[in-house]
């Protein structure tokens, strides 16, 4: 569109028509100097620690055994793939993440219609909605631990206790579930904020006249509602499964990936073998895996949304 | 009794809102218990059935300082959050200028592929890093965290900024021009003045996204450079009784960014959105 527009003063002005090739010579060399340092930064950023890792995930490489560098192929793949931790860590990866995002999505859309409603104090509402979100992971998790499900002293064995129940001891009993409630209480809150804004742009005039012709509250969920939020929960979608595939600090601070491997994601099975097992050719085999995965989970993604997102930026 | 339908309709809001009220006080409630706590001493934050009321001391916020140096991993936070900000804006600015008003055909796919850098999960290049900022000497520096806070943030910095001044007008900064305005006077005498406050939001996004960061600080500091993230993942292993200084401690570290988050949230979903949800 600027272009456009500074020919069309170009044309306006022959005697500026010479000028015109120095113009866009003029924006190339800007566009140059503008973009480049991020464009560069970032490739530097994805390359140079990318191709080390394929490097080292085909050497033999453990920093207690320093020396022997020898090339063995792919045998750190295969190591990789047939230790007993990968097939849990890969299932609890897709358990967690497939978990965490239907939870927000279900509830965050449910939330966010109904904090739509003009009710007192709806203001001081979504505040305390949104605000899990800007709590740093590490607090989040050791809190829910030690505050709320801690089989002693916590609030939900307080609760099981007022109820006659015996208190349940969460994360020896029922790990994974208590990670996916500390990371959906992390996140729920990020899709009721997006889906919440995105709500406030909803047309009112077209709610009014489907009501008007008879259409009932489910009908108009339906048919107005759910259409007008499909890009932001794109968006939700897309983003927490950025963020959901590489949960470390949850699992680290809580239960160190134990007992066993029930809460080993990948993030924590290759943080294991890196920076506890000294094992660097072997976590950078897993490390390429877990880049794969997420390359697929992004190609599908950016396929689906991604579009969308320039489409409307512009 | 018949109600109009009037009554109907105001009974059904009222009790629609006392659910909404319900739904926020459930998940405001372990930030509520966590700053209640942290005013407890450590024998009645144990205590069971918890105390709802008791004798506020202060105790556990002056013994954090004593025992574990809070100031120090704060000040932490403060540099590595403040710093990888401000550089990631003196790049982000620039680029986003010049994709806003002098689009091109490579434009849009440039800024899919900085979106496309954030889905290189953190474990994939977590080796290299180590082993570079190891053999560098930057492991356990805030030097080491700045560069990396500065580039993972960077295309939601790019994209956030590139929103906002895709809203500007381009007759503004023509006029400018014609003015005879270099392209930083430009910038900083037109452009910055009218976007202060989408820059801002985009600023408080980065310092929030930083101050919250928990893979890398995790891995890469120890104690010289640890930011708060690291300090309260050290209390993970508990000395006897800890909930108290724990919940204290907790409430310090998040209570700065819980205050922006709640200031800016309208402003934080562009960017959080990449644009896509305003």
């Amino acid at each position: 569109m600027n272009t456009t527009s500074l020919d069309s003063r170009t044309t306006q002005q022959p005697e500026d028509k010479a000028r015109q090739g120095g113009v866009s010579r003029y924006e190339n060399r800007l566009r140059l100097a503008t973009v480049s340092p991020s464009v560069l930064l970032l490739l530097v950023w994805m390359i140079v620690p990318l191709a080390m890792t394929i490097y080292f995930s085909t050497i033999r490489y453990n920093l207690l055994y320093p020396g022997e560098n020898d090339f063995v192929g792919l045998e750190n793949f295969y190591y990789f793939i047939t230790d007993a931790g990968f097939l849990a860590g890969a299932a609890n990866t897709l358990i967690l993440v497939g978990s965490v995002l239907l939870i927000s999505v279900v509830l965050g859309v449910l939330i966010s219609v109904l904090v739509d409603i003009d009710f007192w104090g709806r203001g001081l509402v979504r505040v305390m909605l949104i605000s899990p979100f800007f709590i740093m992971p590490t607090v989040s998790a050791l809190v829910w631990k030690n505050l709320l499900l801690h089989p002693v002293s916590g609030i939900f064995a307080a609760i099981w206790r007022f109820f006659g129940a015996t208190p349940v001891d969460w994360f020896t009993h029922y790990p994974m579930f208590s990670i996916i409630m500390i990371v959906s209480w992390q996140w729920l809150p990020f899709a009721i904020l997006i889906l919440m804004t995105a709500m406030q742009s909803l047309d009112q005039e077209q709610k009014d006249a489907a009501r008007l012709d008879g259409a009932g509250p489910l009908a108009i969920f339906w048919h107005i509602t759910l259409p007008h939020l499909s890009r932001p929960i794109a968006v939700v979608v897309m983003i927490e499964t950025i963020f959901l595939l590489s949960v470390f600090a949850e699992i680290y601070t809580t239960t160190s990936g134990g007992p066993g491997y029930e809460t080993t994601n990948l993030a924590y099975l290759i943080y294991n073998q890196a920076l506890l097992q000294f094992d660097v050719g072997m976590a950078s085999a897993g490390g390429l895996i877990a880049v794969v995965i997420a390359n697929i989970a992004a190609f599908v993604l950016i396929r689906l949304i991604g579009k969308n997102l320039t489409d409307k930026a512009s | 009794m018949m109600l109009t339908l009037k009554q109907t309709r105001q009974l059904r809001t009222f009790l629609l809102g006392l659910l909404a009220w319900a739904v926020g006080l459930v998940m405001f409630f372990p930030i509520f218990w966590m700053i209640l706590t942290s005013f407890k001493t450590e024998l009645a934050a144990f205590a069971s059935p918890p105390e709802l009321f008791f004798t506020p001391t202060l105790e556990n916020y002056v013994e954090i300082q004593q025992r574990s140096g809070y100031f120090s991993f704060a000040w932490n936070s403060v540099v590595v959050s403040f710093g990888s900000t401000i550089i990631g804006m003196l790049i982000a600015v620039p680029a986003a200028y010049s994709m806003a008003f002098y689009e091109s055909k490579r434009t849009k796919s440039t800024l899919l592929w900085m979106l496309s850098t954030k889905m290189l999960p953190p474990v994939g290049v977590l080796m290299p890093i180590y082993l570079l900022c190891k053999n560098t000497g930057l492991l356990d520096t805030r030097t080491a965290l700045v560069i990396i806070y500065t580039l993972i943030n960077l295309p939601i910095m790019v994209w956030m900024v590139y929103s906002f001044f895709k809203e500007i007008p381009k007759d503004i900064l023509e006029a400018a021009r014609l003015d005879g305005a270099t392209p930083l006077q430009e910038i900083s005498r037109v452009l910055l003045p009218i976007s202060k406050g989408g820059l801002a939001s985009t600023m408080l996004l980065s310092l929030i996204l930083s101050w919250n960061e928990a893979f890398w600080s995790l891995n890469l500091t120890a104690s010289k450079a640890a930011p708060l993230t690291a300090l309260i993942a050290s209390y993970s292993s508990p000395e006897g009784l800890f909930w108290a200084k724990l919940s204290a401690v907790s409430t310090l570290a998040c209570a700065p960014i819980l205050i922006i988050g709640w200031l800016s949230q309208k402003q934080l979903v562009r960017g959080l959105s990449f644009g896509a949800v305003k």
